[in-house]
């Protein structure tokens, strides 16, 4: 049965977690997003699931560490310079392959910066983030509803490839109150048995680590990494898109930013101006392969990022020079109005509205 | 990853008793420990406590990122390999998850001491009910004999070549006196094995350990006075000398608190 609520991002993903069949949530206050931690240190108890407030960041996905390597459903959320501090643990769980979902509501930084939204975690997220050679999955919600449905997909995604999963939502997401529908949800199967359990005498003992002391061993589990990150760029990449049919102009933005770009689209077509949309929704992988083919039919592109300019390196290689790709950017909590942006379209491809 | 089975190599003719034996719980492989280190020895005596108490299969060790790094090529029990300093915090989570299970961290004093010191005392705190293998060696034995915040008064390491200078750098933390203090703590104790009457106390402790995490007492924490004749620059004979002449100067040995007797150190109400 559906069941909606009219609730904040953070509590939905929150409520989420529990449907999902979260076992352990190990979290340290961070705005904005400490109702994660709240909500579920209220619900948690009530399912006989395990949260935990840890002493930093730096235990909680450690703790994450632990209760994935047990086999468990395990997650933990934070904000940008939380999640800074987590990232050898995220190497380490990619190393190990511990399927695990962990939040980033993103902040304006660097450094403490602010508490309002930014999208300046866009490379942390996308390119590891943490030392060595890996991928995370990255989902990147832009409504309160998606706040609660990549949670689902996150967890799944994350046993399917055994491969940590990050949700990169910003402040605003986190914050804003909308409607949100929770669907019937069945746990998949996934298959555990390499987990920490305890060993019987029927099998040999499990191991978590990610230490490969021998080089030759190391090079092939990098390349049996490389291969499934290989894998989920064939498989995992979603976008909507929104009036590409006819654009000789597009828009490409992904979470808070698309939903203001749209708006901003809506500006541009009542001016005339064929402009279209496409929002990642996975920023790794990422839709390269249709921004290359939309590069054969735009004249331009412009990425709206709340940042100075990282979504739009990883759109240019995708379009291999084909077409100009602009970036426009406010940072330090400041946000774009659709005005603002259109403006902008306007700038980049004045030709066309010289026309 | 699922790791392979020990070889057992039969050596025994069938008409001798075998009165010594390796533990069942510990992998017939060669050990990289340097020759007369005492990881090797501690790791033996934990498996052996794991086969008396019949516990191989509720057992789930974490090991460190130090020179014991590769605990669990030798412990023939699930085990997980944690981050340098956060055993205790991998721990925290399988033991919430598996409240049945027995849990314990084998750690070095640079990762227990140094870099994981938050991560161990907040899980004391906690009162997680785990065991803490403290392998106290007052060096960084696996990045080659570094300065550790147990390093002794005047002890020449690579970092402190003209001798610990408590001026600058303080004095050894007393990691077992420091954690009694903390109510979560239940057992805590320290150890030696540079003699057999040490090694039988160990595994006494150890024993006891399991008993007290299967009745939920809290944590318990062994600081084990091990060695490290490699970067002491040492032989193994005259490491066994140092401890009894200087490391039990600093860090005494004998149980610091046991779960019907409160602290022993100062805490807040005895103070
Ligand atoms: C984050 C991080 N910093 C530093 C290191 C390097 N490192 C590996 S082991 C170690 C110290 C180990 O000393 P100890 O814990 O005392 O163990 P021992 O080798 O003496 O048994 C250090 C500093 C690391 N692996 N990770
Ligand atoms: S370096 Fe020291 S602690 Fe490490 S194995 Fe050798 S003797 Fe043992
Ligand atoms: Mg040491």
């Amino acid at each position: 049965m559906n069941v909606t609520k009219l609730m904040k991002g953070n509590e939905a993903l929150a409520e989420a977690a529990i449907r999902a069949g979260c076992d352990a949530y190990f979290g340290y206050p961070i705005t904005p997003q400490s109702e994660v931690l709240e909500y579920l240190a209220r619900e948690m108890p009530r399912h006989n699931r395990i949260v935990l407030q840890a002493e930093s960041e730096v235990a909680s996905i450690n703790m994450v560490y632990g209760a994935a390597g047990a086999g468990f459903r395990a997650m933990t959320s934070s904000s940008s310079p939380g999640f800074s501090l987590m990232q050898e643990g995220i190497s380490y769980l990619a190393g190990a392959e511990l399927p695990c979902l962990l939040v980033n509501v993103n902040r304006a930084g660097p450094g403490l910066g602010t508490i309002q939204p930014g999208q300046g975690d866009y490379f942390q997220a996308t390119k590891g983030g943490g030392h060595g050679d890996y991928r995370l999955i990255v989902l990147a919600p832009a409504s309160v509803q998606e706040m609660a449905d990549h949670v689902f997909l996150g967890f799944d995604l994350a046993d399917q490839y055994r491969n940590p999963v990050v949700i990169l939502s910003d402040g605003a997401i986190g914050q804003m109150m909308e409607k949100v529908t929770f669907k019937p949800y069945q746990k998949p199967t996934a298959d555990k048995s390499w987990a920490t359990t305890g060993k019987p005498a029927s099998r040999k003992r499990n191991a978590i680590s990610s230490l490969f002391i021998q080089p030759e061993r190391m090079e092939q589990h990098n390349l049996k990494l490389t291969e499934k990150f290989n894998r989920i760029r064939e498989s995992e990449i979603r976008f909507e898109e929104v009036n590409t049919n006819d654009a000789d102009y597009l828009l490409v933005a992904y979470g808070l930013s698309a939903r203001i770009a749209q708006k901003a689209m809506d500006l541009a077509r009542a001016k005339g101006l064929r402009v279209g949309l496409l929002r990642p929704i996975t920023l790794f992988p990422f839709p390269e392969k249709r921004l290359r083919e939309l590069a054969t039919q735009v004249q331009g592109m412009l990425t709206v990022e709340l940042n100075s300019g990282q979504m739009v390196e990883d759109v240019r290689l995708a379009v291999e020079g084909r077409v100009p790709v602009a970036h426009y950017g406010r940072m330090g909590g400041m946000i774009f109005t659709p005005e603002e942006i259109e403006r902008q379209l306007e700038t980049f491809f004045e030709k066309a509205y010289a026309n | 990853m699922q790791t392979d089975e020990p070889v057992t190599h039969a050596c025994v003719p069938d008409d001798y008793d075998v009165a010594y034996h390796r533990p069942a719980a510990l992998m017939d492989v060669n050990m990289h420990y340097c020759p007369g280190c005492a990881h090797s020895l501690v790791h033996k005596l934990l498996m052996e406590v794991v086969d008396e108490l019949g516990i191989q299969d509720q057992t789930i060790g974490v090991a460190p990122v130090g020179c014991s790094v590769f605990a669990y090529e030798y412990m023939n029990i699930d085990m997980q390999e944690a981050a340098h300093g956060r055993a205790c915090a991998v721990a925290t989570a399988i033991k919430r998850l598996m409240p049945d299970k027995f849990v314990f961290t084998y750690q070095g004093d640079g990762d227990l001491a140094a870099i994981g010191i938050a991560e161990t005392l907040h899980a004391i705190n906690r009162g997680e009910n785990i065991l803490i293998v403290f392998m106290n060696n007052a060096v960084y034995g696996m990045t080659s004999g570094q300065m550790a915040p147990t390093t002794l008064p005047g002890m020449k390491t690579t970092t402190s070549p003209f001798g610990r200078d408590t001026k600058f750098y303080g004095a050894p933390m007393k990691i077992a006196e420091l954690v009694a203090q903390l109510p979560g703590s239940s057992y805590v104790t320290r150890q030696v094995v540079n003699s057999p009457h040490g090694v039988r106390k160990t595994k006494q402790a150890l024993l006891k350990a399991f008993d007290w995490q299967k009745q939920n007492a809290g944590t318990c924490l062994i600081e084990i006075i091990g060695n490290c004749p490699s970067n002491w620059r040492m032989t193994p004979l005259e490491a066994s000398r140092f401890i009894d002449e200087e490391m039990v100067k600093s860090f005494p040995v004998g149980d610091i608190k046991t779960p019907d007797q409160p602290s022993l150190a100062p805490t807040p109400e005895n103070l």
